[in-house]
């Protein structure tokens, strides 16, 4: 049984541990909300940008020397796998889910005969993968002393990725991250990069528009701006995954501090029970003590 | 008088979203003006100034470093890389990027013609950031 002192003890370091699990849901929640502001304000240009795309590609559709980034190096051998995870843990199964995620499909890809190669950003999912797929890995990006995750990040890693395209060290590029569908949670998935899915060209979109499905003219011509747009969407895809991840992060911390603290709750409640139970005790003991003593004289 | 639609949005935001009267915009091949009815367009923009007209007068003017634009007879979409108000561009800023842009083009020099195309479209963004910066 432990003693009256051991039990206070034991209270107030649960207190305290309560105490910061709040503060930590609090700024969780508070990011959470910058966050997702930022994915808002993320949102005009990618569908401008899917817009255009797609008239775009419609016309360049078919054409034999379309950029490679648009249909990709016509094989299916070597897969890019870009796993995205947040930088810090105490947020629940956040980065577990990805790297789970991440160890299946490259698990699934080998045991196709097909040659993967790991390109990790955020600390969490470097460590989670290393250990395992080491010999896969191309390289790990981390944002750790970054405070703001910006477009410009994101650029980079696009100008990076594209680099190896044309050095043709890969063939499929895909991205893994866990994608924001509420505060409370966030599914692990996957989004093809290169070759690039095109949006649908839905001629209905625009009519319903009330415009008239436009023929537009190219200056410089189709391919060349292609060329230069996909690079681009490529960048706002990756940006978008980062956006969402870090959104998705906050509200998993904000969701596993929340528990914490619901938790530490609890732990006061029983501990507190345990504690007034002994107390209560050792005042019997000590009253029979002091009555049989009486007695006796 | 008649007004189209223009909306300028950078990665980060939407920055401008309204009806005017004209826009000149640094298209890749020239500065182009563009007026309600334009014909259907999708042109490449080089580094350069935004400048909106509004009620017969210039009312705003927004360097850019480069993006897309959209042109329909009503409206126009402008995707600008980058993307920042004439009056707070910084000298300082600017010649940091062209010495960077100059540096990019120098390591570069043994890279495929792409790669090397890009830093030079990059420095001449730079240059053209440098020079609205001293006449803003």
């Amino acid at each position: 049984m432990a003693s009256l002192k051991d039990l206070r003890g034991r209270i107030n370091s649960v207190k305290s541990t309560r105490k910061i699990t709040q503060a930590m849901k609090m700024v969780a929640a508070a990011k959470l909300r910058r966050a997702q502001a930022q994915a808002e304000a993320a949102r005009p240009y990618a569908q401008r940008m899917e817009r255009m795309l797609a008239s775009l590609g419609a016309a360049v559709a078919g054409s034999p020397d379309a950029p490679r980034m648009l249909i990709g190096t016509g094989r299916d051998q070597v897969h890019l796998l870009v796993v995205v995870t947040a930088e810090r843990g105490l947020s629940g199964a956040f980065n577990t889910n990805a790297g789970r995620f991440a160890r299946a499909r490259i698990r699934a890809l080998e045991a196709e005969g097909k040659t993967v190669k790991v390109l990790t950003v955020g600390r969490k999912g470097t460590t989670y993968l290393k250990r395992e797929f080491s010999s896969r890995f191309v390289g790990d990006v981390s944002y750790h002393n970054v405070k703001r995750i910006g477009f410009e990040q994101a650029d980079e890693l696009a100008t990076r990725i594209t680099a190896m395209l044309e050095a043709g060290e890969f063939d499929v590029c895909t991205l893994i991250y866990n994608r924001f569908q509420s505060v409370i949670s966030q599914v692990a998935s996957e989004q093809r990069l290169i070759p690039a899915p095109l949006p649908a060209n839905d001629a209905t979109a625009p009519a319903a528009a009330g415009e008239a499905p436009a023929l537009y003219e190219y200056e410089p011509g189709e391919e060349e701006l292609l060329a230069a747009l996909l690079p681009k969407n490529l960048a706002i895809q990756i940006y978008r995954a980062l956006l969402e991840n870090a959104a998705g992060f906050y509200g998993s911390q904000m969701t596993a501090m929340d528990n914490a603290t619901r938790n530490a709750g609890d732990m006061i409640n029983r501990l507190t029970l345990n504690y007034n139970r002994t107390r209560q005790a050792n005042i019997t003991k000590e009253l029979i003590e002091i009555i049989s003593g009486a007695e006796a004289v | 008088m008649a007004t189209f639609d223009l909306e300028l949005v950078s990665p980060e935001r939407l920055l401008l979203s309204r009806p005017v009267e004209m826009a000149v915009i640094p298209a890749y091949e020239g500065e182009m003006g563009v007026l309600p009815g334009h014909s259907p367009m999708i042109v490449a923009l080089r580094g350069g100034v935004i400048r909106v007209t509004e009620g017969g007068r210039e009312t705003e003017s927004l360097f850019i470093m480069g993006g897309f634009a959209e042109i329909t007879p009503t409206r126009m979409t402008v995707l600008a890389d980058e993307a920042t108000p004439l009056a707070t561009l910084s000298r300082a800023a600017a010649a940091q990027r062209v010495t960077e842009a100059e540096a990019a083009l120098a390591a570069a020099a043994n890279d495929a013609p792409e790669i090397r195309d890009r830093a030079s479209d990059r420095l001449q963004a730079a240059r053209a950031m440098q020079d609205a910066a001293q006449a803003a």
